[in-house]
Protein backbone atom coordinates (compact mmCIF):
# COMPACT_ATOMS: atom_id res chain seq x y z
CA UNK A 1 0.00 0.00 0.00
CA UNK A 2 1.51 3.24 -1.05
CA UNK A 3 -0.27 6.34 0.09
CA UNK A 4 -0.30 9.27 -2.30
CA UNK A 5 1.48 12.06 -0.58
CA UNK A 6 0.16 15.53 -1.30
CA UNK A 7 2.77 17.77 -2.83
CA UNK A 8 1.37 21.04 -1.51
CA UNK A 9 0.62 21.89 2.08
CA UNK A 10 -2.59 23.57 3.13
CA UNK A 11 -3.03 25.14 6.49
CA UNK A 12 -5.46 23.01 8.52
CA UNK A 13 -8.56 24.79 9.88
CA UNK A 14 -8.33 25.69 13.55
CA UNK A 15 -11.86 26.27 14.74
CA UNK A 16 -14.43 24.23 12.78
CA UNK A 17 -12.80 21.08 11.45
CA UNK A 18 -15.66 19.62 9.39
CA UNK A 19 -15.74 21.12 5.89
CA UNK A 20 -19.55 20.90 5.47
CA UNK A 21 -20.11 22.68 8.77
CA UNK A 22 -17.73 25.43 7.70
CA UNK A 23 -19.67 26.03 4.49
CA UNK A 24 -23.03 26.05 6.31
CA UNK A 25 -21.65 28.48 8.89
CA UNK A 26 -20.19 30.80 6.27
CA UNK A 27 -23.44 30.83 4.28
CA UNK A 28 -25.42 31.48 7.46
CA UNK A 29 -23.20 34.39 8.43
CA UNK A 30 -23.45 35.83 4.92
CA UNK A 31 -27.25 35.54 4.95
CA UNK A 32 -27.44 37.22 8.35
CA UNK A 33 -25.17 40.06 7.26
CA UNK A 34 -27.28 40.72 4.15
CA UNK A 35 -30.47 40.77 6.22
CA UNK A 36 -28.98 42.88 8.99
CA UNK A 37 -27.31 45.44 6.78
CA UNK A 38 -30.49 45.61 4.70
CA UNK A 39 -32.57 46.52 7.74
CA UNK A 40 -30.34 49.43 8.72
CA UNK A 41 -31.85 52.57 7.31
CA UNK A 42 -29.34 55.35 6.89
CA UNK A 43 -30.32 58.88 6.02
CA UNK A 44 -27.19 59.83 4.11
CA UNK A 45 -28.31 63.44 3.66
CA UNK A 46 -28.49 63.78 7.44
CA UNK A 47 -25.12 62.09 7.84
CA UNK A 48 -23.38 64.40 5.38
CA UNK A 49 -25.06 67.39 7.01
CA UNK A 50 -23.80 66.15 10.35
CA UNK A 51 -20.21 65.74 9.20
CA UNK A 52 -19.72 69.48 9.48
CA UNK A 53 -20.83 69.21 13.08
CA UNK A 54 -18.46 66.29 13.54
CA UNK A 55 -15.67 68.46 12.27
CA UNK A 56 -16.58 71.12 14.83
CA UNK A 57 -16.57 68.46 17.51
CA UNK A 58 -13.11 67.27 16.52
CA UNK A 59 -11.93 70.88 16.52
CA UNK A 60 -13.48 71.30 19.97
CA UNK A 61 -11.61 68.18 21.08
CA UNK A 62 -8.34 69.61 19.79
CA UNK A 63 -8.98 73.03 21.32
CA UNK A 64 -10.86 72.18 24.48
CA UNK A 65 -12.45 75.03 26.38
CA UNK A 66 -11.88 74.43 30.06
CA UNK A 67 -12.56 77.92 31.29
CA UNK A 68 -15.96 79.21 30.22
CA UNK A 69 -17.95 76.42 31.90
CA UNK A 70 -15.37 75.67 34.59
CA UNK A 71 -17.86 76.18 37.43
CA UNK A 72 -20.22 73.53 36.04
CA UNK A 73 -17.37 71.20 35.15
CA UNK A 74 -15.73 71.41 38.56
CA UNK A 75 -19.04 70.87 40.32
CA UNK A 76 -19.76 67.83 38.14
CA UNK A 77 -16.28 66.48 38.82
CA UNK A 78 -16.61 66.91 42.59
CA UNK A 79 -19.97 65.14 42.48
CA UNK A 80 -18.56 62.32 40.37
CA UNK A 81 -15.46 61.82 42.51
CA UNK A 82 -17.27 61.90 45.85
CA UNK A 83 -19.99 59.63 44.44
CA UNK A 84 -17.32 57.19 43.24
CA UNK A 85 -15.56 56.97 46.59
CA UNK A 86 -18.63 56.74 48.83
CA UNK A 87 -20.37 54.21 46.61
CA UNK A 88 -17.27 52.02 46.41
CA UNK A 89 -16.81 52.07 50.21
CA UNK A 90 -20.47 51.34 50.92
CA UNK A 91 -20.72 48.81 48.09
CA UNK A 92 -17.67 46.87 49.28
CA UNK A 93 -18.84 47.00 52.91
CA UNK A 94 -22.22 45.56 51.92
CA UNK A 95 -20.72 42.97 49.61
CA UNK A 96 -18.51 41.48 52.34
CA UNK A 97 -21.32 39.68 54.20
CA UNK A 98 -23.08 38.85 50.91
CA UNK A 99 -19.86 37.50 49.41
CA UNK A 100 -19.19 35.34 52.47
CA UNK A 101 -22.79 34.18 52.39
CA UNK A 102 -22.51 33.26 48.72
CA UNK A 103 -19.47 31.03 49.23
CA UNK A 104 -20.56 27.40 49.15
CA UNK A 105 -17.89 26.22 51.57
CA UNK A 106 -18.82 28.67 54.36
CA UNK A 107 -22.55 29.30 54.26
CA UNK A 108 -25.49 26.99 54.81
CA UNK A 109 -27.59 26.12 51.78
CA UNK A 110 -30.45 28.58 52.43
CA UNK A 111 -28.22 31.63 52.90
CA UNK A 112 -26.14 30.58 49.88
CA UNK A 113 -29.20 30.62 47.61
CA UNK A 114 -30.40 34.00 48.91
CA UNK A 115 -26.99 35.66 48.51
CA UNK A 116 -26.44 34.23 45.02
CA UNK A 117 -29.90 35.55 44.15
CA UNK A 118 -28.98 39.07 45.27
CA UNK A 119 -25.80 38.89 43.20
CA UNK A 120 -27.66 37.65 40.12
CA UNK A 121 -30.21 40.48 40.33
CA UNK A 122 -27.51 43.11 40.76
CA UNK A 123 -25.51 41.79 37.82
CA UNK A 124 -28.40 41.31 35.44
CA UNK A 125 -29.64 44.90 35.61
CA UNK A 126 -27.80 47.62 33.74
CA UNK A 127 -26.55 50.52 35.85
CA UNK A 128 -28.47 52.98 33.74
CA UNK A 129 -31.79 51.17 34.19
CA UNK A 130 -31.27 51.05 37.96
CA UNK A 131 -30.41 54.75 37.82
CA UNK A 132 -33.69 55.56 36.03
CA UNK A 133 -35.68 53.91 38.80
CA UNK A 134 -33.61 55.34 41.66
CA UNK A 135 -33.85 58.85 40.23
CA UNK A 136 -37.61 58.42 40.04
CA UNK A 137 -37.65 57.35 43.70
CA UNK A 138 -34.97 59.53 45.31
CA UNK A 139 -35.08 62.62 43.15
CA UNK A 140 -32.40 64.07 40.88
CA UNK A 141 -28.83 64.48 42.03
CA UNK A 142 -25.77 62.53 43.15
CA UNK A 143 -27.59 60.68 45.94
CA UNK A 144 -29.45 58.53 43.39
CA UNK A 145 -26.15 58.02 41.56
CA UNK A 146 -24.47 56.95 44.79
CA UNK A 147 -27.18 54.34 45.40
CA UNK A 148 -26.96 53.08 41.80
CA UNK A 149 -23.21 52.61 41.91
CA UNK A 150 -23.34 50.98 45.37
CA UNK A 151 -25.91 48.50 44.11
CA UNK A 152 -23.87 47.72 41.01
CA UNK A 153 -20.73 47.31 43.15
CA UNK A 154 -22.44 44.63 45.25
CA UNK A 155 -22.96 42.36 42.26
CA UNK A 156 -19.39 42.74 41.08
CA UNK A 157 -17.43 42.50 44.35
CA UNK A 158 -19.65 39.95 46.09
CA UNK A 159 -19.53 37.54 43.14
CA UNK A 160 -15.75 37.71 42.73
CA UNK A 161 -15.22 37.52 46.50
CA UNK A 162 -17.47 34.48 46.78
CA UNK A 163 -15.72 32.72 43.88
CA UNK A 164 -12.40 33.57 45.51
CA UNK A 165 -13.45 32.16 48.88
CA UNK A 166 -14.65 28.98 47.20
CA UNK A 167 -11.20 28.54 45.68
CA UNK A 168 -9.12 28.99 48.85
CA UNK A 169 -6.62 26.45 50.06
CA UNK A 170 -8.76 24.16 52.25
CA UNK A 171 -5.74 22.90 54.19
CA UNK A 172 -5.29 26.23 55.96
CA UNK A 173 -8.95 26.40 56.91
CA UNK A 174 -8.72 22.80 58.13
CA UNK A 175 -5.69 23.65 60.28
CA UNK A 176 -7.43 26.59 61.91
CA UNK A 177 -10.57 24.53 62.44
CA UNK A 178 -8.49 21.81 64.10
CA UNK A 179 -7.37 24.27 66.79
CA UNK A 180 -11.01 24.58 67.86
CA UNK A 181 -11.54 28.01 66.34
CA UNK A 182 -15.00 29.47 66.16
CA UNK A 183 -16.61 30.44 62.84
CA UNK A 184 -15.58 34.10 63.32
CA UNK A 185 -11.98 33.08 64.05
CA UNK A 186 -12.02 30.83 61.01
CA UNK A 187 -12.96 33.79 58.81
CA UNK A 188 -10.41 36.02 60.47
CA UNK A 189 -7.37 33.73 60.46
CA UNK A 190 -7.96 31.26 57.61
CA UNK A 191 -10.06 33.04 54.98
CA UNK A 192 -9.16 36.71 55.34
CA UNK A 193 -5.36 36.39 54.83
CA UNK A 194 -5.97 34.36 51.67
CA UNK A 195 -8.50 36.62 49.98
CA UNK A 196 -7.51 40.06 51.33
CA UNK A 197 -4.91 41.03 48.68
CA UNK A 198 -7.28 40.15 45.89
CA UNK A 199 -10.20 41.90 47.60
CA UNK A 200 -8.19 45.11 47.87
CA UNK A 201 -7.21 44.78 44.23
CA UNK A 202 -10.80 44.25 43.17
CA UNK A 203 -11.98 47.21 45.24
CA UNK A 204 -9.45 49.47 43.54
CA UNK A 205 -10.54 48.13 40.17
CA UNK A 206 -14.18 48.78 41.06
CA UNK A 207 -13.27 52.34 42.09
CA UNK A 208 -12.03 52.75 38.55
CA UNK A 209 -15.21 51.31 37.03
CA UNK A 210 -17.43 53.39 39.29
CA UNK A 211 -15.78 56.59 38.13
CA UNK A 212 -16.32 55.60 34.50
CA UNK A 213 -19.94 54.71 35.21
CA UNK A 214 -20.51 57.93 37.14
CA UNK A 215 -19.88 59.74 33.87
CA UNK A 216 -22.78 57.86 32.30
CA UNK A 217 -25.57 57.75 34.84
CA UNK A 218 -25.67 61.55 34.86
CA UNK A 219 -27.39 61.33 31.49
CA UNK A 220 -30.56 60.09 33.18
CA UNK A 221 -30.32 62.65 35.99
CA UNK A 222 -28.20 60.94 38.62
CA UNK A 223 -25.69 63.78 38.98
CA UNK A 224 -21.98 63.86 38.30
CA UNK A 225 -19.91 64.79 35.30
CA UNK A 226 -22.32 62.96 32.96
CA UNK A 227 -25.00 65.56 33.62
CA UNK A 228 -22.56 68.35 32.75
CA UNK A 229 -21.51 66.52 29.60
CA UNK A 230 -25.10 65.97 28.54
CA UNK A 231 -25.86 69.67 29.00
CA UNK A 232 -22.76 70.67 27.03
CA UNK A 233 -23.73 68.44 24.10
CA UNK A 234 -27.34 69.61 24.21
CA UNK A 235 -26.10 73.19 23.94
CA UNK A 236 -23.81 72.23 21.03
CA UNK A 237 -20.84 73.47 23.08
CA UNK A 238 -18.43 70.93 21.64
CA UNK A 239 -15.35 72.66 23.03
CA UNK A 240 -16.67 72.28 26.59
CA UNK A 241 -17.73 68.68 25.84
CA UNK A 242 -14.23 68.00 24.51
CA UNK A 243 -12.74 69.41 27.70
CA UNK A 244 -14.96 67.20 29.84
CA UNK A 245 -14.11 64.09 27.84
CA UNK A 246 -10.39 64.87 28.08
CA UNK A 247 -10.68 65.27 31.85
CA UNK A 248 -12.53 61.96 32.12
CA UNK A 249 -9.94 60.18 29.97
CA UNK A 250 -7.15 61.74 32.02
CA UNK A 251 -8.61 60.71 35.37
CA UNK A 252 -9.36 57.20 34.10
CA UNK A 253 -5.78 56.87 32.84
CA UNK A 254 -4.30 58.05 36.15
CA UNK A 255 -6.65 55.81 38.12
CA UNK A 256 -5.89 52.82 35.92
CA UNK A 257 -2.12 53.18 36.12
CA UNK A 258 -2.05 53.88 39.86
CA UNK A 259 -4.49 51.10 40.69
CA UNK A 260 -2.64 48.56 38.57
CA UNK A 261 0.73 49.50 40.06
CA UNK A 262 -0.79 49.42 43.56
CA UNK A 263 -2.26 46.00 42.82
CA UNK A 264 1.11 44.71 41.62
CA UNK A 265 2.68 46.06 44.81
CA UNK A 266 0.07 44.31 46.96
CA UNK A 267 0.12 40.90 45.32
CA UNK B 1 14.40 39.64 61.81
CA UNK B 2 18.01 40.15 62.85
CA UNK B 3 19.68 38.00 65.49
CA UNK B 4 17.98 37.06 68.70
CA UNK B 5 15.05 39.26 69.51
CA UNK B 6 12.73 39.40 72.44
CA UNK B 7 9.81 37.06 72.02
CA UNK B 8 6.49 38.08 73.40
CA UNK B 9 4.53 35.44 75.27
CA UNK B 10 1.36 36.27 73.42
CA UNK B 11 1.26 35.60 69.69
CA UNK B 12 -0.21 38.39 67.62
CA UNK B 13 -0.95 38.37 63.96
CA UNK B 14 0.83 41.66 63.16
CA UNK B 15 3.71 43.64 64.63
CA UNK B 16 2.85 46.85 66.54
CA UNK B 17 4.15 48.97 63.67
CA UNK B 18 1.95 47.14 61.18
CA UNK B 19 -1.03 47.54 63.46
CA UNK B 20 -0.43 51.27 63.78
CA UNK B 21 -0.12 51.66 60.01
CA UNK B 22 -3.25 49.62 59.46
CA UNK B 23 -5.18 51.64 61.98
CA UNK B 24 -3.96 54.88 60.44
CA UNK B 25 -4.97 53.66 56.99
CA UNK B 26 -8.48 52.78 58.14
CA UNK B 27 -8.79 56.12 59.93
CA UNK B 28 -7.78 57.97 56.77
CA UNK B 29 -10.27 55.99 54.70
CA UNK B 30 -13.12 56.65 57.13
CA UNK B 31 -12.25 60.34 57.34
CA UNK B 32 -12.13 60.59 53.56
CA UNK B 33 -15.44 58.78 53.30
CA UNK B 34 -17.16 61.08 55.78
CA UNK B 35 -15.78 64.16 54.06
CA UNK B 36 -16.87 62.93 50.62
CA UNK B 37 -20.27 62.01 51.98
CA UNK B 38 -20.76 65.53 53.31
CA UNK B 39 -19.65 67.15 50.08
CA UNK B 40 -21.85 64.85 48.04
CA UNK B 41 -25.03 65.26 50.06
CA UNK B 42 -24.71 69.03 50.46
CA UNK B 43 -27.44 69.66 47.91
CA UNK B 44 -29.53 66.58 48.55
CA UNK B 45 -33.17 67.25 49.30
CA UNK B 46 -33.83 64.83 52.14
CA UNK B 47 -37.59 65.17 51.83
CA UNK B 48 -37.37 63.33 48.50
CA UNK B 49 -35.13 60.67 50.00
CA UNK B 50 -37.46 60.05 52.94
CA UNK B 51 -40.31 59.87 50.49
CA UNK B 52 -38.64 57.07 48.52
CA UNK B 53 -40.47 54.05 50.04
CA UNK B 54 -43.86 55.49 49.10
CA UNK B 55 -42.58 56.34 45.63
CA UNK B 56 -41.17 52.83 45.26
CA UNK B 57 -44.47 51.27 46.34
CA UNK B 58 -46.33 53.55 43.94
CA UNK B 59 -44.14 52.71 40.92
CA UNK B 60 -44.09 49.04 41.86
CA UNK B 61 -47.89 49.05 42.01
CA UNK B 62 -48.14 50.62 38.58
CA UNK B 63 -45.61 48.27 37.01
CA UNK B 64 -47.62 45.11 37.54
CA UNK B 65 -48.97 43.31 35.69
CA UNK B 66 -46.72 43.78 32.62
CA UNK B 67 -48.58 44.56 29.42
CA UNK B 68 -48.21 41.37 27.40
CA UNK B 69 -50.04 42.75 24.37
CA UNK B 70 -47.09 45.14 23.88
CA UNK B 71 -44.80 42.26 22.99
CA UNK B 72 -45.43 42.16 19.17
CA UNK B 73 -44.46 45.82 18.93
CA UNK B 74 -41.13 45.02 20.59
CA UNK B 75 -39.94 42.40 18.12
CA UNK B 76 -38.70 44.78 15.45
CA UNK B 77 -36.77 46.99 17.94
CA UNK B 78 -35.31 43.80 19.39
CA UNK B 79 -34.04 42.74 15.94
CA UNK B 80 -32.57 46.26 15.58
CA UNK B 81 -30.87 45.93 18.96
CA UNK B 82 -29.34 42.58 17.99
CA UNK B 83 -28.12 44.13 14.74
CA UNK B 84 -26.57 47.08 16.54
CA UNK B 85 -24.69 44.70 18.82
CA UNK B 86 -23.58 42.29 16.10
CA UNK B 87 -22.63 44.77 13.38
CA UNK B 88 -21.03 47.02 15.99
CA UNK B 89 -18.95 44.12 17.29
CA UNK B 90 -17.84 43.20 13.78
CA UNK B 91 -16.85 46.80 13.04
CA UNK B 92 -15.09 47.17 16.38
CA UNK B 93 -13.13 43.94 15.96
CA UNK B 94 -12.05 44.89 12.44
CA UNK B 95 -10.67 48.19 13.74
CA UNK B 96 -9.21 46.65 16.89
CA UNK B 97 -7.00 44.06 15.14
CA UNK B 98 -4.53 46.52 13.56
CA UNK B 99 -4.51 48.59 16.75
CA UNK B 100 -3.67 45.47 18.77
CA UNK B 101 -0.78 44.55 16.46
CA UNK B 102 0.54 48.11 16.73
CA UNK B 103 0.23 48.05 20.52
CA UNK B 104 1.82 44.66 21.18
CA UNK B 105 5.45 45.01 22.15
CA UNK B 106 6.62 42.11 19.95
CA UNK B 107 4.85 43.14 16.74
CA UNK B 108 4.79 46.92 16.83
CA UNK B 109 6.79 48.56 14.02
CA UNK B 110 7.85 51.50 16.21
CA UNK B 111 8.05 51.42 19.97
CA UNK B 112 8.30 55.18 20.44
CA UNK B 113 5.65 56.55 18.09
CA UNK B 114 3.02 54.03 17.00
CA UNK B 115 2.84 52.01 20.21
CA UNK B 116 1.93 54.97 22.49
CA UNK B 117 -0.53 56.16 19.84
CA UNK B 118 -2.20 52.75 19.73
CA UNK B 119 -2.27 52.59 23.53
CA UNK B 120 -3.89 56.01 23.64
CA UNK B 121 -6.59 54.87 21.20
CA UNK B 122 -7.26 51.88 23.44
CA UNK B 123 -7.47 53.95 26.64
CA UNK B 124 -9.62 56.66 25.04
CA UNK B 125 -12.03 54.10 23.66
CA UNK B 126 -12.19 52.23 26.96
CA UNK B 127 -12.70 55.20 29.21
CA UNK B 128 -15.69 56.57 27.32
CA UNK B 129 -18.82 54.51 27.77
CA UNK B 130 -20.80 53.48 24.70
CA UNK B 131 -23.72 55.62 25.88
CA UNK B 132 -21.52 58.73 25.72
CA UNK B 133 -20.22 57.70 22.30
CA UNK B 134 -23.85 57.33 21.25
CA UNK B 135 -24.72 60.74 22.70
CA UNK B 136 -21.96 62.33 20.61
CA UNK B 137 -22.77 60.37 17.46
CA UNK B 138 -26.48 61.08 17.65
CA UNK B 139 -25.60 64.77 17.74
CA UNK B 140 -23.23 64.36 14.80
CA UNK B 141 -24.77 61.85 12.37
CA UNK B 142 -28.34 61.99 13.58
CA UNK B 143 -30.53 59.58 15.51
CA UNK B 144 -30.88 56.03 14.25
CA UNK B 145 -29.26 52.64 14.06
CA UNK B 146 -26.08 53.87 12.42
CA UNK B 147 -25.16 56.03 15.42
CA UNK B 148 -25.68 53.02 17.68
CA UNK B 149 -23.58 50.73 15.50
CA UNK B 150 -20.71 53.22 15.32
CA UNK B 151 -20.92 53.88 19.08
CA UNK B 152 -20.72 50.16 19.87
CA UNK B 153 -17.86 49.73 17.39
CA UNK B 154 -15.85 52.61 18.85
CA UNK B 155 -16.34 51.33 22.38
CA UNK B 156 -15.35 47.79 21.38
CA UNK B 157 -11.99 48.85 19.93
CA UNK B 158 -10.49 49.47 23.35
CA UNK B 159 -11.76 46.30 24.97
CA UNK B 160 -10.90 43.94 22.11
CA UNK B 161 -7.65 45.79 21.37
CA UNK B 162 -6.42 45.56 24.96
CA UNK B 163 -7.17 41.88 25.44
CA UNK B 164 -5.88 41.00 21.98
CA UNK B 165 -2.58 42.84 22.36
CA UNK B 166 -2.02 41.11 25.69
CA UNK B 167 -2.67 37.79 23.93
CA UNK B 168 -0.18 38.72 21.20
CA UNK B 169 2.45 39.60 23.79
CA UNK B 170 1.92 36.25 25.50
CA UNK B 171 2.53 34.19 22.35
CA UNK B 172 5.21 31.52 22.46
CA UNK B 173 8.38 33.11 21.05
CA UNK B 174 9.94 29.81 19.99
CA UNK B 175 7.23 29.13 17.40
CA UNK B 176 7.71 32.59 15.95
CA UNK B 177 11.46 32.02 15.86
CA UNK B 178 10.95 28.71 14.07
CA UNK B 179 8.86 30.39 11.38
CA UNK B 180 11.39 33.22 11.10
CA UNK B 181 14.22 30.68 10.71
CA UNK B 182 12.61 29.34 7.52
CA UNK B 183 13.21 32.73 5.93
CA UNK B 184 9.62 33.91 6.20
CA UNK B 185 8.80 37.56 5.59
CA UNK B 186 7.29 39.70 8.36
CA UNK B 187 3.78 39.16 7.01
CA UNK B 188 4.33 35.42 6.83
CA UNK B 189 5.64 35.38 10.40
CA UNK B 190 2.44 37.05 11.55
CA UNK B 191 0.28 34.77 9.43
CA UNK B 192 1.94 31.46 10.36
CA UNK B 193 3.63 32.20 13.68
CA UNK B 194 1.33 34.54 15.56
CA UNK B 195 -2.19 34.24 14.13
CA UNK B 196 -2.62 30.50 14.84
CA UNK B 197 -1.56 31.12 18.44
CA UNK B 198 -4.00 33.97 19.11
CA UNK B 199 -6.94 32.55 17.14
CA UNK B 200 -8.76 30.92 20.12
CA UNK B 201 -8.23 34.04 22.23
CA UNK B 202 -9.46 36.20 19.36
CA UNK B 203 -12.74 34.33 18.97
CA UNK B 204 -13.21 34.12 22.71
CA UNK B 205 -12.71 37.88 23.13
CA UNK B 206 -15.01 38.68 20.20
CA UNK B 207 -17.84 36.53 21.50
CA UNK B 208 -17.38 37.93 25.00
CA UNK B 209 -17.56 41.49 23.67
CA UNK B 210 -20.63 40.60 21.59
CA UNK B 211 -22.32 39.45 24.77
CA UNK B 212 -21.47 42.73 26.52
CA UNK B 213 -22.59 44.71 23.48
CA UNK B 214 -26.03 43.10 23.56
CA UNK B 215 -26.47 44.54 27.05
CA UNK B 216 -25.18 47.94 26.06
CA UNK B 217 -27.13 48.22 22.81
CA UNK B 218 -30.35 47.59 24.70
CA UNK B 219 -30.05 50.97 26.40
CA UNK B 220 -28.52 53.03 23.59
CA UNK B 221 -32.02 54.05 22.51
CA UNK B 222 -32.26 56.22 25.64
CA UNK B 223 -30.17 58.81 23.82
CA UNK B 224 -31.79 58.17 20.44
CA UNK B 225 -29.50 55.59 18.90
CA UNK B 226 -32.16 53.06 17.92
CA UNK B 227 -33.17 49.65 19.20
CA UNK B 228 -35.36 48.62 22.08
CA UNK B 229 -34.09 51.50 24.21
CA UNK B 230 -36.16 53.88 22.07
CA UNK B 231 -39.31 52.05 23.15
CA UNK B 232 -38.10 52.20 26.76
CA UNK B 233 -37.55 55.94 26.52
CA UNK B 234 -40.95 56.45 24.88
CA UNK B 235 -42.72 54.39 27.55
CA UNK B 236 -40.89 56.19 30.37
CA UNK B 237 -41.81 59.55 28.91
CA UNK B 238 -45.51 58.77 28.99
CA UNK B 239 -45.16 56.97 32.35
CA UNK B 240 -46.52 53.74 30.85
CA UNK B 241 -45.08 51.55 33.61
CA UNK B 242 -46.68 48.22 32.49
CA UNK B 243 -44.92 48.67 29.13
CA UNK B 244 -41.65 49.45 30.93
CA UNK B 245 -41.93 46.17 32.83
CA UNK B 246 -42.56 44.28 29.58
CA UNK B 247 -39.51 45.90 27.95
CA UNK B 248 -37.33 45.09 30.96
CA UNK B 249 -38.47 41.47 30.83
CA UNK B 250 -37.59 41.28 27.13
CA UNK B 251 -34.16 42.89 27.74
CA UNK B 252 -33.47 40.57 30.66
CA UNK B 253 -34.44 37.51 28.60
CA UNK B 254 -32.20 38.59 25.72
CA UNK B 255 -29.28 39.24 28.05
CA UNK B 256 -29.60 35.87 29.77
CA UNK B 257 -29.89 34.10 26.40
CA UNK B 258 -26.88 35.89 24.92
CA UNK B 259 -24.83 35.18 28.04
CA UNK B 260 -25.71 31.49 27.74
CA UNK B 261 -24.80 31.43 24.03
CA UNK B 262 -21.51 33.20 24.62
CA UNK B 263 -20.61 30.92 27.53
CA UNK B 264 -21.30 27.84 25.37
CA UNK B 265 -19.32 29.21 22.45
CA UNK B 266 -16.35 30.20 24.57
CA UNK B 267 -16.44 26.79 26.23
CA UNK B 268 -16.35 25.14 22.81
CA UNK B 269 -13.52 27.39 21.61
CA UNK B 270 -11.09 27.38 24.51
Amino acid sequence: MRAVYPTTWRRPPQIVRDRRWRIVLQLGILLYLVLAVGSVEVDWARVSAGLERGQRFILGFLQPDFSSRWRDISQGLVESLTMTLTSTVVGVAVSLPIGIGAARNLAPRGIYVICRGIIAVSRALQEIIIAIFLVAMFGFGPFAGFLTLSFATIGFIAKLLADDIEEIDEAQAEAIRATGASWGQLINYAIEPQVMPRLIGLSLYRLDINFRESAVIGIVGAGGIGATLNTAIDRYEYDSAGAILLIVIGIVMVAEYSSSSLRKHLQ
Amino acid sequence: MNGITHHSQVWTYRSPRQRLLLWGGWLALVALFVWCWQVMTRDTIWAFVNDAPTQAADIGGRMFPPRLSYLPELLLPLWDTLNIATLGTIGGVLMAVPVAFLAARNTTPSVHVLRPAALFIIVASRSINSLIWALLLVAIIGPGLLAGIVAIALRSIGFVGKLLYEAIEETDASQIEAVTATGASAAQVISYGIVPQIMPAFWGISVFRWDINIRESAILGLVGAGGIGLKLQASLNVLAWPQVTMILIVILGTVVLSEWISARMRHALI
